[in-house]
């Protein structure tokens, strides 16, 4: 037993390293494709890493599909989607953790009760609502369905509930009005809130897919993933060194955003476990 | 101008100002749309049709004995019942290798943490054509490998019994990282205290130490794993509708397809209502079993 036990001890730092190489796998295979000759792909026989590095499979990516403007529209759509939550929720976040009036339990079920509904289930009345307004297959058909963020809402007032009441108090004697109070006081002091709710919201919508599927079929409005899905299904799609130097920026700013701020990004990717 | 209000009044205009556009945004794009699902989910409803018939269950009654809307139910019940308790028992198992190693070697540990949470990071549509790179029949990685050492390529995309569970592997791939964090901040909540006491006590290897502080104070934490993975398994779309569109023959229709295809390929509306309302159901009820579990959570510490 004595004789065994350093080696039963390598056991499971072996065990999980290897399981970390197969969940990387993907991303290692990923990476070599975008950056293999044509010909060296198809070719029989297993080969790692590239003989020579082709780095004109990232140009290829962006001439044979309009990839910057994917990733333009993911910005778009993100930063659009991510400005009107805020505007939203946090004015209405504050008066539910703040102020005393006879709607506020019934907002507050409300929001509770939203965070409930998956937003798959309100696809099909949005898209009719979308389609009488003449507005599919348009920015505001990515960006005006997720604007109510319940989640958003949610979270601010939990942590506006806990900022001293001197402070807003202190505000009001100096005479600010409501409005003032939430942009220039209880809002700045709930940036640990703000961003993790940022990459929560910027998470979301950058890899989503099912709704844009459904609100654009113009390819000059495809968010990324749309976006690799239509250079797939193009006879450019076998170009399968190309499609993964555009799968690779497609994923990498996400990835980066991740490996540079780990905690906070682990943060507000797992808050959503919160959100029904 | 507000001055001349009396302050009450005011007051009320303050908070309307504050409250309305959110309460507004909520109704028209959250419960006005469930209930009108709800409603359209009776009715014979196709986009684009001036009119529309009330008929009642009849979509319900197709979706449970229609060969196809039955395969859509049963596929997402079965990619459910293995992604949840595998993605929940692997994470486990990493995130208490990954919690003893972070004492002896924290650099690693902290690396080994990063790998595992990198698909949750990834974009995965993007990834799932790296899978489908990989599964490849004839210039796949995996195939390649299973024919280097002897076995026989598959199909692991094109075989009806065997796509939908290559398609609860890459769902577990995607999850196990997320969950992994989840286990780890429960571990941390373990007060080193009750592991010394259970060593007093005679608990002297790591195996009886696991079973008498780390599991019991662990219980709540996978409780709400299991609920939570099963609910993000329930919505699986994104790997579908990039690798197999349900196919071939529905052998991987899942609600959430089945839902974009009925309504939003064949203009099904009433139908697709009927599917997002089971779908409902589901997500509801694990939704329920989650707060619960929240609660009780919360009560523990």
């Amino acid at each position: 037993m004595t004789v065994l036990a350093p080696i039963t001890r390598l056991v499971g730092p072996a065990l999980l390293i290897l399981g970390a190489a197969v969940v990387l796998l993907p991303f290692f295979w990923m990476l070599s494709l975008s950056l293999k000759p044509a010909d060296e792909i198809f070719a029989p026989g297993i080969h790692l890493l590239p003989s020579q590095i082709e780095w004109r499979n990232y140009l290829k990516a962006f001439e044979e599909v309009p990839l910057h403007r994917y990733l333009l529209n993911g910005v778009i759509v993100c930063g659009g989607i991510l400005v009107f939550q805020i505007l939203i929720a946090v004015p209405c976040a504050y008066a539910l953790a703040q102020r005393r009036f006879w709607l506020n339990g019934a907002i507050f079920t409300l929001v509770l009760a939203g965070l409930l509904v998956p937003y798959h289930v309100t696809a099909i009345p949005v898209f009719l609502g979308l389609a009488e307004l003449d507005l599919l297959n348009t920015y505001g058909a990515l960006i005006i369905p997720f604007v109510a963020s319940v989640f958003g809402i949610f979270l601010f007032r939990q942590f506006f509930a806990t900022l001293p009441a001197d402070l807003i108090d202190a505000a009001r004697v100096d005479g600010l009005s409501e409005m003032a109070i939430v942009w220039r006081i209880a809002f700045p002091n709930a940036w640990p809130a703000a961003t993790a709710f940022g990459i929560f919201s910027v998470v979301a919508h950058w890899n989503d897919l099912f709704w844009p599927l459904i609100a654009v079929s113009d390819p000059d409005l495809a968010t990324p993933p749309r976006g690799i899905l239509y250079f797939r299904d193009e006879e450019a799609g076998s170009d399968f060194g190309p499609l993964m130097a555009a799968t690779t920026i497609i994923t990498a700013p996400l990835v980066i955003a991740f490996l540079l701020a780990q905690r906070k990004f682990i943060q507000g990717v797992t808050m959503s476990g919160l959100k029904g | 101008m507000t001055r001349r209000l009396p302050p009450r009044v005011a007051a009320a205009l303050t908070d309307t100002a504050l409250v309305a556009p959110a309460t507004l945004a909520m109704l028209v794009l959250i419960f006005l749309p469930v209930l009108i699902v709800a409603v359209l989910s009776f009715t014979d409803y196709q986009f684009g049709a001036e009119t529309f018939r009330w008929i009642r269950f009849e979509n319900y009654a197709d979706l449970l004995t229609d060969r196809i809307g039955r395969r859509a139910v049963v596929n997402t019940l079965i990619y459910v019942g293995i992604v949840m308790p595998a993605a929940t028992l692997l994470a486990l198992l990493v995130a208490l290798g990954l919690h003893g190693m972070a004492r002896r070697t924290p650099g690693l540990a902290g690396v080994l943490r990063t790998s595992y949470f990198m698909p949750v990071a990834a974009t995965i549509v993007a990834m799932a054509t790296v899978w489908q790179m990989l599964l490849h029949p004839s210039i796949g990685l995996v195939n390649q490998s299973l024919v280097a050492v002897g076995l026989s390529a598959q199909p692991w995309l094109s075989d009806r019994g065997l796509v939908l569970y290559t398609l609860t592997v890459i769902g577990i791939w995607e999850t196990v990282g997320y969950n992994m964090v989840l286990f780890l901040a429960g571990l941390a909540a373990i007060p080193a205290h009750l592991y010394d006491a259970a060593e007093v006590d005679g608990a002297r290897d790591g195996w009886a130490r696991f079973w008498t502080v780390t599991w019991p104070l662990l219980g709540p934490t996978t409780l709400f794993v299991l609920v939570i993975t099963a609910t993000r398994a329930f919505r699986v779309f994104e790997t579908v509708a990039t690798l197999t569109r349900g196919g071939p023959a529905f052998a991987s229709d899942t609600l959430v397809y089945a839902m974009y295809r009925e309504g939003f390929v064949y203009f099904k509306a009433g139908y697709s209502s009927a599917i997002t309302m089971v779908f409902f159901a589901c997500v509801l009820l694990l939704t329920l079993v989650q707060f619960r579990v929240l609660n009780r959570w919360v009560h523990y510490r």
